[in-house]
């Protein structure tokens, strides 16, 4: 190699130099950003394995530092010995699963058929409602979200009460509907403008009522906006807490009231709170590992004009 | 013949409704409106001892007032034919929202003016300005209005952090769906599982992997290290030991109570911001950079002239949706801190939050939130206005 004939000029030489150390230094503010993202949840999986010794040593990498041990699921009823045996703080953990569940899926799902339907007909035609034009009602559905939670708690904790709504699934899928349905006429209304109305006319022409164009040509063309809108409200209502504390009691009670209720009263059981958080975090990992792209489509939407 | 104006979507349908379509609607909406009044006053005399049927709820006038929104929906078809359909798309939405937020916040005003104490037996009384009164010197208020401009000014920071990150994601990299799921993934998880994540594990004082990282930092370094580690070593301990990181409390001081605080909710909607301005940034045409790179431009100068005002718009958009997030804060400082140390770390959704849980006064907590309303309300108006003049002379 010693009588080379082609050889890169001094100034390839540093321009490549640069070009490296520019890499490295992307690539570590990378991983950096990303082991702090990712970090308190490997934590908390790690956690919950641990036993109390473990806890108090700091030991941080599982089959090296420490051997990981059922205990945390254990106590949650959800270790392997325990799975097949009855369980009541398992039941109590189920149940609150459930009401999350249920509460997040209703929620969304009428926030986007309402958002939906209200996005569309704004994007597609002249309103008026008294003096309200059609600028002025999205302003007002938009303005919804700069309303904080708690100017609406303590009216609806006395509004609740009288409705014996109190403590229902039903009274905080309302309140969620109503939280998210502004982001989701955004997001909406985003979706329909950039899909050009000649499909519609088209199936009008062809004898489709405007409801039926709607759901038949539009609302398909419209799909992975709903989706990415459903996944946004999804998100938001699963994670809600502030109305869920102070709405809900002992039926209705959501997972992050429980998750909150246990660390008040709980000292130290770490293995238990760290496998009941994970628990209540896993969900939406997941949903974020496999619908990433939804998401992102979601919050992007109305980001760029 | 029914076309309106202006319409994007033109539609010209021959709408001939009868008289008796007509009649039927106007009938079913206000049949439906006398139900409803004869119910709310049943229900009125009821409570007030009145009459006496003793009913438990308020739950039959709910159901009327259902009704009715029912029968607005139908009617409209009725008597308007197609104008009608087009109203049904935006009228349950609208009729969805009025009612539950105009009725509650009217009634909010209401309570607003009175002495109002769930679990004192008296029930409600008007109490004027008293409540304004008490506001006006209650410190702890003050005080958490102050934290909340504390944690809005914040926001500038997580916006560089969350524009530094969205470069980074938007150059040539590998993996970029794996850094992209990683970066999003702290914005899923619940600011419950968070507080406890973060705040009261990781931090913890004894067993927390932070507070041990800064008492490693902060203790001597061992003498069988190579020169070259132990030297740096000594002056990363004395550093470390002048911040007082031999013994860190995240949670004891007002100021670094309140950074922690900043830095989860930081934590959890850096990913928000980032993903709107990497939207942003793959919306920029490629040819504008290959023009300036013609020219000679540093990457410097391309930033800052051609990124950063293209991103303008998306920024602002980001920022102030932020700001309207951040003014919800509460989960974290409520599950953390519940305010402390001595008030430093309140906002004031939490603030309100405890007057009700500690002291069940719904009179005085919703005068609070309505002035609350009232602040934002005039601050995001001037802050919409200021944005909107300082991005127009540019373009």
């Amino acid at each position: 190699m010693s009588n080379q004939i082609f050889r890169d000029s001094e100034s390839d030489r540093q321009f490549s130099a640069s070009w490296l150390t520019g890499r490295v230094f992307v690539y570590s503010i990378l991983l950096l950003w990303a082991f702090i993202c990712l970090f308190p949840i490997y934590w908390t999986i790690t956690t919950s394995f641990k036993m109390a010794p473990d806890v108090m040593k700091g030991n941080i990498i599982p089959w090296v530092d420490f051997t990981p041990k059922w205990l945390g699921w254990r106590s949650l009823g959800l270790s392997p010995e325990t799975i097949g045996i009855e369980s009541t703080v398992r039941e109590e953990f189920l149940k609150r699963f459930w009401n999350s569940a249920i509460v997040s899926v209703c929620s969304s799902i009428l926030a986007v058929g309402l958002g939906s339907c209200a996005a569309y007909g704004l994007s597609r035609f002249n309103y008026r409602f008294g003096f309200m034009r059609n600028s002025d009602i999205s302003f007002f559905f938009l303005s919804q979200l700069i309303l904080p939670p708690v100017v609406l708690a303590l009216p609806f904790l006395v509004l609740y009460k009288s409705l014996a709504l109190l403590d229902t699934r039903i009274g905080l899928i309302l309140l969620y509907t109503l939280t998210v349905l502004p982001i989701v006429i955004w997001i909406m209304r985003d979706q329909f403008s950039s899909i050009p109305t000649e499909l519609e006319e088209a199936a009008l022409v062809d004898g489709l009522s405007i409801w039926g164009a709607f759901t038949t040509i539009i609302m398909p063309i419209a799909l992975p906006g709903m989706v990415a809108a459903f996944i946004l409200s999804l998100v938001l209502t699963w994670n809600e807490y502030f109305f869920a504390a102070l709405l809900t009691s002992s039926h209705a009670k959501t997972l992050p009231v429980m998750v909150a209720s246990q660390t008040g009263s709980q000292g130290i059981s770490w293995w238990s709170m760290a496998a009941l958080s994970f628990a209540a975090i896993l969900p939406l990992i997941i949903i974020a590992i496999i619908l990433e792209r939804y998401i992102i489509k979601g919050m992007a939407a109305g980001a760029v004009k | 013949m029914s076309t309106e104006e202006g319409d994007k979507l033109h539609v010209v349908t021959a709408d001939d409704i009868s008289n008796n379509k007509k009649r039927l609607g106007k009938f079913l909406v206000w049949g439906s409106a006398v139900i409803l009044a004869f119910t709310l006053l049943i229900q009125a005399l009821d409570t007030n001892a009145y009459l006496t049927i003793d009913l438990e709820t308020w739950r039959p006038s709910l159901y009327a007032y259902v009704f009715w929104a029912f029968c607005l929906c139908v009617s409209q078809v009725l008597t308007r034919g197609e104008h009608g359909k087009r109203v049904l798309f935006v009228l349950p939405a609208a009729l969805f929202v009025i009612s539950m937020v105009v009725f509650p916040l009217l009634f909010g005003l209401v309570i607003a003016f009175s002495d109002w104490n769930l679990s004192s037996p008296d029930g409600r009384t008007f109490n004027g300005l008293d409540n304004v009164r008490q506001m006006w010197g209650d410190p702890f208020y003050w005080n958490a209005l102050k934290n909340m401009v504390w944690y809005t000014i914040v926001i500038i920071i997580e916006y560089s952090v969350a524009f530094g990150l969205a470069i980074l994601l938007n150059s040539q990299i590998r993996a970029r769906k794996f850094f992209r799921v990683a970066f999003l993934l702290p914005l899923m998880l619940s600011p419950v599982a968070v507080s406890w994540m973060i705040g009261k594990s990781m931090l913890e004082i004894r067993f927390g992997p932070i507070s041990r990282f800064f008492r490693w930092l902060a203790s001597e370094p061992s003498e069988d290290l190579p020169a070259l580690l132990y030297y740096p070593g000594i002056y990363v301990a004395d550093l470390a030991q002048w911040f007082g990181w031999a013994s860190p409390s995240f949670f004891g001081s007002a100021g670094i109570a309140r950074a922690m605080i900043m830095a989860m909710d930081a934590w959890t909607f850096i990913p928000f911001m980032m993903i709107m301005i990497l939207a942003g940034l793959q919306a920029i045409p490629r040819e504008l950079y290959e023009a300036s790179e013609v020219d000679g431009a540093s990457k410097w100068r391309q930033f800052l002239e051609i990124t950063f005002p293209l991103m303008l718009p998306v920024s602002i958009t980001a920022v102030l949706i932020r700001i309207i997030f951040k003014l919800k804060l509460a989960d974290i400082i409520i599950n953390i801190t519940s305010g402390g140390p001595g008030g430093a770390t309140d906002s004031v959704t939490s603030f309100i939050f405890r007057e009700y849980r500690d002291r069940s006064n719904v009179g005085y907590g919703t005068l609070l939130a309505i002035v609350y309303l009232v602040i934002i309300v005039i601050a995001m108006t001037i802050l919409i206005k200021l944005a909107d003049r300082w991005m127009k002379p540019r373009y």
